[in-house]
């Protein structure tokens, strides 16, 4: 073959001395740092028309975010709808998941929830109908209520967090489950804080800075 | 063609920057569109689309005929402000809009039916999402109680569409379609250029309506900041104050953003070496002191040596391609970087910016601009203070000079083919290319000095690129002189719209650079795959030359260095399309390289290096 071109060596070059981690961020190369994952809650406006929903999930499906529940339903204004996107990254990439909802034209406002917001998702547990009285019992545990009952079946609703959700379904476990439905979680903040539609005003480069909290 | 022309398109006027004089471009539109209200009124929904093109400012449309879209062209048959370019192919029409889009500053528009029509688009509006690149798609549809029944022609455009557009439109209103267009066409020019596509169902274009559309409004959720925050702007100041060993690092957002004065004024005022992205090619001239041209995979020496060894890098509207950073973890480590982009989305995506700055290029070069003083008086620093690396930049361009040897018994070199075209070329004449290795020597060997004046498929790397974009952009700037560099194997993917070019006579030199392979492919294979060339030779192709006069264009064949001038020059002075067959080297490979995913600083200069790192 032919082409090149003359110049030293690659090992007789100037190098740096610096380094970053594969997320683009400069670290001392003398210690390995990167960032855990951890679970944020989106609470999104929208827009209510058509074609959102699969805007918003494909956005996340092509840029790899990884999503453990979405809900969407209504708000008391009957043009906005409210997606409460619940995910699990390292810190940059809930900053980049942000930022790229906040992009799409039919999206109004993109807020992480606070930590400590209430969260509350509703599970329906089908279970063998045989043992009615001990499962009356084990719903009553969990506040939850026998909502249908047949020889064969009962189906028990419990509302709350996805830990105590996730704890029922275990609880109901020794009375063989047979269809779990979840729909996700429902969250807003504590106190009197409010996320309406408004329109959003601020993008400026102060906001993307302060990483953990954007409110 | 070699009629000096003004050296930029003159957009002012399109574009939505607002601090013009006197009477605001939106006030002139208004007036216009309601002229047009009174003295024509739309009545139906097609005659709206065509409507709201016109009070948008547009011009020209590319497209394709077909079912769907009629209603859409029995519009047009009474306009007389829109003039609509016929191409072969909708491919063809999506990559000469985008092209015009490029040289023109203002949103390019493509036209197709449904079904294959809409699909065949979509490579356009794909490269044009990957290169920020101002377009508006329109798409015929099936009528709207067929959709979801998949009718004749039928393709979910919205849905195939969608994650390569700013936002797709599924018109479903006759009252309200010409605004929708008016939106996407706004929305494609508004904060960070890119695609729309309108969907349009035939029952709403042909359905009565009689509101008349107004000018266009941009979607009232999409509103990027102008100015960055003042706070950031005063630090990132003082860190290019306080920095050795400083660059610029000039992308395509700048050349989007008019922002080359604001850019060339801020390089040279404080004397920092200013390297380009690809896309940012032409936003600082290449024969400046201070340009080390660009950097990334197949850039300059002395810019990948600056890149990776600078401390302070202030980068503006660029989203630090892979192509660009090779491997993120060896990117200018020990740089701070100050990111300026319009799109907050770009920031630290790749990346991280230490001094984020969230705006438009020209105003925050601006507020940088106004900072400076303030910031070399608190650091007791002065532009001087970047003398040593300064001097340090232009000794790597002695160390590592873009040459190549030119034997008179080897087969010609594509190398001296451009930088002969180059010196011959009027100094505002625009390059176009398709994509591969002759790509790489266009924006390697010709010499840029103004922006927009080279048209590439960057991100997506669209072969076929070549052909239909030189004729968007010589329709862009009918005054200026359009090459396009095409290799054999890209311009085969859309020779037919060569048609095009002959028909409406357009003044544009094709020169493809021909190996008889797909030379990036094969070369590749011959550095990674042990030379193992799968389906990347021709073992016979046409004679380019020949099937250029079959399509009614001038041919040329180029096999010696003794004729490079003549047929150049024959070329050039012939009035029409002419096609040069340049019969090059086919084994020369394109350098300097950094292997994908590799360190900058790494560069192979030769193809033994690339054993070495």
């Amino acid at each position: 073959m032919t082409g090149g071109m003359p110049g030293p060596h690659p090992d007789e070059r100037m190098r740096p001395e610096g380094r970053r981690n594969s997320q683009g961020i400069r670290i001392d190369p003398e210690v390995e740092a990167t960032h855990q994952p951890r679970r944020a809650v989106l609470s999104t406006l929208v827009k209510h028309e058509p074609g959102v929903l699969s805007e918003v999930s494909a956005l996340f499906s092509r840029r790899q975010f990884n999503i453990e529940s979405l809900t969407v339903g209504a708000t008391d204004d009957p043009e906005v709808a409210r997606m409460t996107i619940v995910i699990e990254e390292p810190e940059p990439g809930i900053e980049q998941a942000k930022k790229q909802v906040r992009k799409l034209v039919p999206v109004i406002s993109v807020e992480e929830l606070e930590p400590q917001a209430v969260q509350r998702e509703l599970v329906l547990v089908k279970v063998d109908g045989a043992k009615p009285d001990d499962v009356n019992a084990v719903a009553d545990m969990y506040d939850g209520n026998v909502v249908d009952a047949s020889a064969e079946a009962i189906t028990v609703e419990i509302t709350g967090s996805a830990q105590k959700v996730d704890a029922a379904i275990e609880a109901f476990d020794q009375f063989t489950v047979r269809e779990v439905v979840r729909t996700g979680a429902a969250a807003i903040d504590r106190g009197a804080e409010t996320l309406r539609a408004e329109r959003r005003t601020d993008t400026t480069a102060a906001s993307t800075a302060e990483t953990a909290t954007d409110d | 063609m070699s009629e000096q022309a003004p050296v930029s398109p003159d957009t002012e006027g399109e574009t939505t920057d607002t601090d013009t004089d006197g009477q605001s471009p939106a006030e002139t539109l208004d007036e216009r569109a309601d002229e047009r209200a009174e003295e024509t009124p739309v009545t139906t929904g097609a005659q709206s689309v065509i409507r709201a093109l016109e009070n948008a400012g547009a011009e020209m449309l590319f497209g394709v005929q077909g079912g769907a879209i009629m209603p859409v062209y029995d519009a047009l048959y009474d306009s007389e402000e829109l003039t609509h370019i016929t191409m072969a192919h909708e491919q063809g029409a999506s990559h000469a809009a985008d092209a015009y889009g490029i040289v023109s500053g203002k949103p390019g528009v493509c036209m197709a039916t449904s079904g294959p029509g809409a699909t065949n688009l979509v490579t356009g509006i794909a490269d044009a999402s990957m290169d920020s690149d101002p377009m508006i798609a329109l798409t015929g549809q099936v009528p709207t109680n067929f959709v979801g029944n998949d009718a004749f022609q039928e393709t979910d455009t919205v849905g195939v569409t969608q994650p390569v557009t700013k936002h797709s439109y599924f018109a479903d209103d006759s009252d309200t379609v010409g605004d929708e267009v008016g939106e996407a066409f706004a929305l494609a020019d508004e904060g960070r250029q890119g695609p729309t596509l309108v969907d349009l169902p035939k029952d709403v274009t042909k359905g009565e309506t009689e509101v008349q559309p107004g000018t266009p409004e941009k979607p009232d959720t999409y509103n990027p900041p102008t100015e960055a925050d003042a706070d950031w702007v005063a630090a990132a100041a003082n860190a290019l104050a306080e920095a050795e060993r400083p660059v610029v690092l000039s992308g395509g957002g700048v050349i989007k953003a008019d922002a080359s004065d604001e850019l060339r004024a801020f390089a040279k005022e404080y004397e920092i070496p200013v390297i380009t992205t690809m896309p940012g090619i032409g936003s600082f001239p290449e024969d400046h002191d201070l340009s080390l041209e660009w950097a990334g995979m197949h850039g300059t020496g002395y810019a990948n040596m600056a890149i990776t060894n600078t401390d302070c890098m202030l980068a503006i509207g660029t989203r630090f391609d892979d192509r660009l950073t090779g491997d993120v973890e060896t990117f200018a480590p020990d740089a701070e970087i100050i990111h300026v982009d319009i799109d907050e989305a770009e920031i630290s995506k790749n990346i991280e910016a230490d001094y984020p700055l969230v705006g438009d290029a020209k105003h925050v070069l601006r507020q940088l601009d106004d900072a400076m003083e303030a910031a070399y008086d608190a650091a007791d620093s002065s532009p001087e203070r970047y003398a040593e690396w300064r001097e340090q930049c232009t000794e790597w361009k002695d160390e590592y000079p873009m040459t190549y040897d030119t034997p008179d018994d080897e087969p010609l070199k594509p190398q001296y083919v451009v930088e002969r075209f180059s010196e011959l070329a009027d100094d505002d004449a625009i390059v176009t290319t398709g994509v591969g290795q002759h790509q790489m020597w266009a924006s390697q060997f010709w010499e840029f000095t103004e922006p927009r004046t080279w048209v590439s498929s960057h991100g997506l790397g669209t072969m076929g690129y070549g052909v239909p974009s030189a004729i968007g952009a010589k329709l862009a700037a009918p005054d200026q002189e359009v090459v396009c560099f095409d290799g054999d194997g890209s311009f085969l993917m859309t020779v037919q719209e060569l048609s095009v070019a002959v028909r409406e006579d357009l003044d544009v030199t094709y020169v493809i650079l021909n190996n008889e392979a797909v030379g990036m492919v094969r070369q590749w294979q011959d550095g990674f795959y042990e030379g193992r060339r799968m389906a990347s030779e021709y073992p016979w192709i046409p004679e380019f030359d020949m099937l250029a006069e079959a399509f009614g264009a001038r041919g040329f064949r180029l096999e010696d260095y003794d004729s490079v001038d003549e047929v150049i020059e024959k070329a050039r002075s012939y009035d029409g399309p002419a096609v040069v067959d340049a019969i090059i080297d086919p084994a020369e490979n394109v350098y300097p390289m950094v292997p994908s995913g590799g360190d900058n600083g790494l560069f192979a200069l030769q193809e033994d290096h690339l054993d070495d790192i």
